[in-house]
């Protein structure tokens, strides 16, 4: 059995309050393990981001807890977690929130000048993971200039490269064409996806289901599945 | 840090027409401030221009003089009893006054008349043409080469004209440090003559300018001569007199206040609206780095590094294109009067930082309230 990445238990959250009180996440238990792909699936508006917020160190619980790494994440104080999400998460945004004002490179480099390292050893390490995802000879072109596909390996390069234990993916394949989709997928889980690392993917895009290892399934807020073949046959 | 500071320049710098749309705004702010100030700056130096072309350490004048063109002539006996204080080491008598000048076609030129004292002629201007002796020959004047000298006729050496009825002929040309406020020319002779050829009241003396024995002694000359009923003044205080006088009771000062705050306004309104417009552009991709890992007081180093790198460059275009427009109308322009001060770059620099601080402002608390789950939420 692997190491335990993620523990989220019983995880509560609501929006709103009085009437207007509006349950995104309710009672919400699941556990990650390193040298997985989890995807968490299901319909728009049934949990699965705040989920991913909440144990991601982005959005807080009402209640409930998440241990990453042995760390009980909600503990921490406002800098410790902001720490935690540089140094252990990495981040691959359904838009992918490249800035268009910076070189391919800097995009790449942000995590690792956000950890004060030198800022021309920073580019110098984000060459390395730009060629890994196969983009070294666009390094010097801003994000505006490349295809969606190779925008989405951009954010893949910047969310690795500070090497993250838990890597985040919102919707990865929202703005790809199918067979981009299963590329980029098919990329993350041969180059991204080690023993030491656990990546954790919300998706409602039945094309790339075939990459996961371990699927959850949301309705309202709640995990309803948490199996692998069942959803697979979806 | 400086890794997530040079993050922030690139983003600001990088976005071509924001940055320069702040650059423009500061810089025309900065530029009106300085030229408003400047020129106030230029037009109280020239109104303090007898003093210090005079250069004398200690003026004793009537408490209600406010300017050295508004003399209250002084009685005989003052000059005497200021001689005999004990800290002076000569006082001498100055007159000035106004008169009309008929020149060689008819016309009349009004005139500013300073008459040195005859034994010492103190406060004598730098000759750059004829002999300062020659001042002692009969209807003899020394005419200022400054801006209003062309009003003369552009005088010579031998040059004559009228003084109220009186001949006067010019005997040598002289430079000033700083030419008078009221564009009018200057003419330098003695005491004696000034008081000969121009109607006066019945005392004739405008100011007494004394030389102390030692600076210490100033505090008692000044306080012998408040006894008598007058007032000591050093030169820097009667300047500031002067100075206070144009600011609060002339309406300049209220003007020129006026365009300052105008200025500033304008400047904080293109500076802060741009680097609002430029955070509202960038406000995902703040959220963005805060989800990634920027702490909160990082993010706001790194907005206060824009606002302040950019009102600081806004800032040094803006003096920079005050002094080249100050020093090409100086040239050019006939009568043009500013001055760059210490006090016009530091008012300017203190009102660049009010409007780097409320761009700052409006800029963090935007940033400081996106949170990161929006960027998540879309």
């Amino acid at each position: 059995m692997a190491d335990l990445a993620v523990r989220a238990s019983e995880l509560v959250k609501w929006f709103g309050e009085g009437e207007a009180r509006t349950y995104a996440v309710r009672e919400a238990s699941f556990e990650a393990y390193f040298g997985e792909m989890l995807y968490i699936v299901g319909p728009s508006g049934s949990g699965k981001t705040t989920l991913l917020s909440m144990i991601s160190g982005i959005l807080k619980p009402n209640s409930g807890t998440v241990r990453v790494e042995d760390k009980e994440i909600w503990r921490l104080k406002e800098d410790e977690i902001a720490n935690f999400r540089l140094n252990t998460v990495g981040f691959v945004f359904q838009d992918f929130h490249l800035f268009p004002r910076l070189t391919t490179a800097e995009n790449v480099a942000i995590p690792l000048i956000l950890k004060r390292r030198n800022w021309n050893e920073s580019i110098q390490e984000a060459m390395q993971y730009l060629e890994i995802v196969g983009l070294k000879g666009r390094a010097h072109l801003p994000p505006v200039k490349l295809s969606t596909g190779e925008q989405q390996r951009v954010a893949i390069a910047r969310a690795v490269v500070s090497q993250p234990d838990l890597l985040i993916f919102d919707e990865p394949t929202a703005s790809l064409d199918g067979d981009t989709g299963r590329r980029i997928l098919d990329f993350v889980k041969k180059n991204i996806l080690s023993e030491n690392r656990c990546i954790i993917i919300v998706t409602h895009d039945s094309r790339i289901f075939e990459y996961s290892d371990r699927m959850m399934r949301m309705e309202d807020g709640k995990i309803t599945e948490a199996s692998k073949g069942d959803l697979h046959e979806e | 840090m400086i890794g997530i500071l040079k993050l922030g320049y690139k983003l600001l710098v990088n976005d071509k027409a924001k940055f320069a749309a702040l650059l423009v705004g500061t810089a025309f702010a900065v530029f009106l401030i300085v030229q408003m100030t400047s020129i106030f700056a230029g037009i109280l130096e020239k109104s303090s221009s007898t003093v210090i072309n005079i250069g004398a350490k200690i003026w004793v004048m009537d408490p209600g003089v406010t300017t050295p063109a508004s003399s209250i002539p002084l009685p005989g006996y003052v000059l005497d009893e200021v001689r005999s204080v004990n800290g002076v080491k000569y006082a001498v008598p100055l007159y000035s006054g106004a008169s009309l000048v008929k020149l060689r076609d008819g016309t009349y030129q009004a005139v500013t008349v300073i008459g040195l004292d005859d034994a010492s002629l103190f406060g004598r201007p730098e000759l750059v043409e004829g002999q300062i002796d020659d001042i002692y020959g009969e209807n003899a004047f020394i005419v200022v080469h400054d801006q209003e000298f062309p009003k003369l006729e552009n005088p010579k050496i031998g040059t004559t004209f009228e003084l109220n009825d009186h001949r006067g002929i010019i005997v040598g040309i002289a430079k000033v440090t700083i030419s008078g406020l009221f564009g009018i020319p200057t003419l330098y002779t003695t005491y004696n003559r000034a008081i000969q050829y121009i109607p006066n009241l019945r005392y004739t003396i405008s100011y007494i300018l004394v030389e102390p024995k030692s600076k210490e002694a100033t505090a008692q000359i000044k306080e012998e001569v408040k006894r008598m009923g007058y007032e000591a003044l050093t030169a820097d205080e009667f300047i500031g007199k002067i100075v206070k006088f144009y600011i609060y009771q002339t309406g300049l000062g209220t003007n020129i206040l006026i365009m300052t705050v105008i200025s500033f306004i304008v400047g904080l309104s293109i500076s802060a609206q741009t680097f609002y417009t430029f955070i509202l552009e960038n406000l995902e991709k703040f959220g963005a780095l805060k989800a990634i890992g920027i702490k909160a007081r990082e993010l706001i180093y790194v907005i206060l590094f824009q606002t302040t790198f950019a009102s600081l460059t806004g800032y040094g275009l803006g003096i920079g294109l005050s002094s080249l427009l100050i020093a090409v109308a100086t040239l050019r322009v006939p009568n043009y009067t500013a001055k760059i001060t210490y006090f016009n770059l530091g008012l300017a620099f203190i009102m660049v930082l009010i409007i780097a601080g409320i761009s700052s402002y409006i800029g963090i608390r935007k940033v400081i309230k996106i949170e990161p789950f929006d960027i998540f939420r879309g």
